[in-house]
């Protein structure tokens, strides 16, 4: 039939293969975007004229933010795709994303943190965008406590997955619950609504990083991915074949 | 062929209730000691702090909320660990029966053990804290509501761990960033009541979470025990 394409991605030899295949070609653009990127925004953008160079860091913070959701999100579909089908090489693209995305919420963090003291006068502002990264941050971690606490490899692929997946029914949840608990305090006074657009010489370069980044979060995810398909089958035998050759 | 003993899910469902109603009676230590723990958590506040009114009556919902929360974690370590070890959870597995609606049975059995104790205590507390009587009702209506999300949301978290070491601060660690929700709305509507307004609508909204809940929850609770049986 003609899905049967589709299913070659579960066999972990395919994968193994193809994922090799494929982290180059994301790995290069991610390093080349990113470099491009963070010259351009590092370097060449004018200055902003109120925040003068300490904006600079959104170049880092903003694609690591948008990131940490869609990673967020990703790991969920994974584990959602291994819990139905039981496909045992969508679990270790879940399990294979959790640390990656769990990076990206930490590095969004510290950056806003380090961006918030010289802009805000504080490292930290109980802002409902902060709270949210901070509970993704939790689920995240909820998420690597689960797994590690479980010994028998497919009860913590299928107990993680179903986790992640209520996770990601929860995360708009607490996105509106979160909006509405700051609606009770008063209004920030350096966080607008809409905030001012941002003109293109600021903008490029933040799109030219959040590609990038998002390159380096596949390839990473390809390689890790394989990492965990080569523990998973250390006694298959079509993994003596590829080392053989 | 015989035909077998047929029982529908709602007799098999009362019968779990009625069973672990009756055990839950004769070992009375499980369901009084979250309630005795949420008193003395909510009671702490205000010997670590000035006892000035208006101080207590700022802080009664964050306290009431954190104390319900944190007892409803040490309550839910409770709910399948006895019949997951015994063998009663595979039991329900494979009586046929929709496993859903009996672990709803149980964690139903769980709420009227521990969260409405809880929530019929938490206006009593918040009296001490100086809330006005008329107070009451709507401190009251949020607890209950917010009670029910907690049980049941509640029972995916304790299905997961079932049967782990260390399984009680995995759970706080699992469930509290999904009850965060429950926290917010709770809260606003316990302050709210407390200061004579109108608390309708962090109570819809409670509401709406724990009728979702109750619509989804026990699907997940019933797929996080059979994941913890096999």
């Amino acid at each position: 039939m003609a899905w049967t394409w589709l299913h070659r991605f579960g066999s972990p030899p395919h994968f193994y293969r193809l994922a090799a295949r494929l982290a180059p070609w994301f790995g290069w653009p991610a390093l080349l975007l990113i470099a491009a990127g963070l010259f351009w925004g590092l370097v060449i953008a004018p200055p902003d004229a109120l925040q003068s160079d300490a904006f600079r860091i959104i170049y880092v913070h903003v694609p690591c933010a948008w990131l940490s959701l869609l990673s967020y999100t990703a790991m969920a579909v994974a584990a959602g795709v291994g819990l139905i089908w039981r496909i045992k090489v969508a679990h270790a693209v879940a399990a294979a994303i959790a640390p990656t995305g769990m990076m990206f919420t930490a590095v969004a963090l510290v950056t806003g943190m380090l961006w918030g003291e010289p802009t805000w006068g504080t490292w930290w502002a109980w802002d409902p965008r902060l709270v949210f990264e901070l509970v993704l941050l939790f689920f995240f971690l909820g998420y690597a406590a689960l797994r590690s606490a479980i010994d028998d490899l497919d009860r913590a692929d299928r107990a993680s997955a179903l986790l992640a997946v209520v996770g990601v029914v929860n995360v708009p949840l607490v996105h509106y619950s979160v909006v509405f608990w700051h609606s009770l305090h008063q209004g920030s006074t350096v966080l607008r609504a809409g905030g001012p657009a941002m003109p293109a010489s600021m903008l490029w370069p933040l799109l030219l990083a959040a590609l990038g980044v998002t390159c380096y979060f596949v390839a990473v995810t390809l390689l890790r991915a394989r990492g965990e398909v080569l523990r998973r089958e250390r006694s298959g035998a079509w993994l003596a074949q590829v080392a053989g050759n | 062929m015989n035909a077998p003993l047929q029982v529908g899910a709602f007799a098999a469902a009362r019968s779990v209730l009625v069973r672990d109603l009756l055990l839950a009676f004769r070992r009375p230590g499980e369901w009084t000691q979250p309630l005795a723990f949420f008193v003395i958590v909510v009671l702490l506040f205000p010997l670590a702090l000035d006892p000035e009114p208006a101080l207590l009556r700022t802080l009664a919902p964050a306290a009431l909320w954190v104390g319900l929360l944190l007892a409803s974690m040490l309550a839910l370590d409770f709910l399948f660990r006895e019949d997951g070890r015994d063998g009663t959870l595979e039991q329900f597995a494979l009586s046929g029966q929709p496993f859903s609606v009996l672990l709803l049975a149980k964690t139903v059995t769980h709420w009227l053990l521990t969260g409405l104790p809880l929530a019929i205590v938490g206006p009593l507390v918040a009296l001490a804290f100086g809330a006005p009587a008329a107070a009451i009702p709507g401190v009251l209506a949020a607890l209950l509501l917010g009670s029910v999300g907690l049980s049941l949301v509640g029972a995916i978290g304790a299905g997961l761990t079932l049967g782990l070491r260390r399984g009680g601060a995995l759970l706080s660690l699992l469930l509290l960033p999904l009850l965060i929700p429950t926290l917010i709305f709770g809260a606003r509507a316990t302050q709210l009541a407390m200061l004579g307004e109108s608390a309708a609508v962090p109570l819809y909204l409670l509401g709406a979470l724990a009728v979702l809940a109750l619509t989804l929850a026990p699907l997940a609770a019933a797929a996080a025990v059979r994941i913890s049986l096999e």
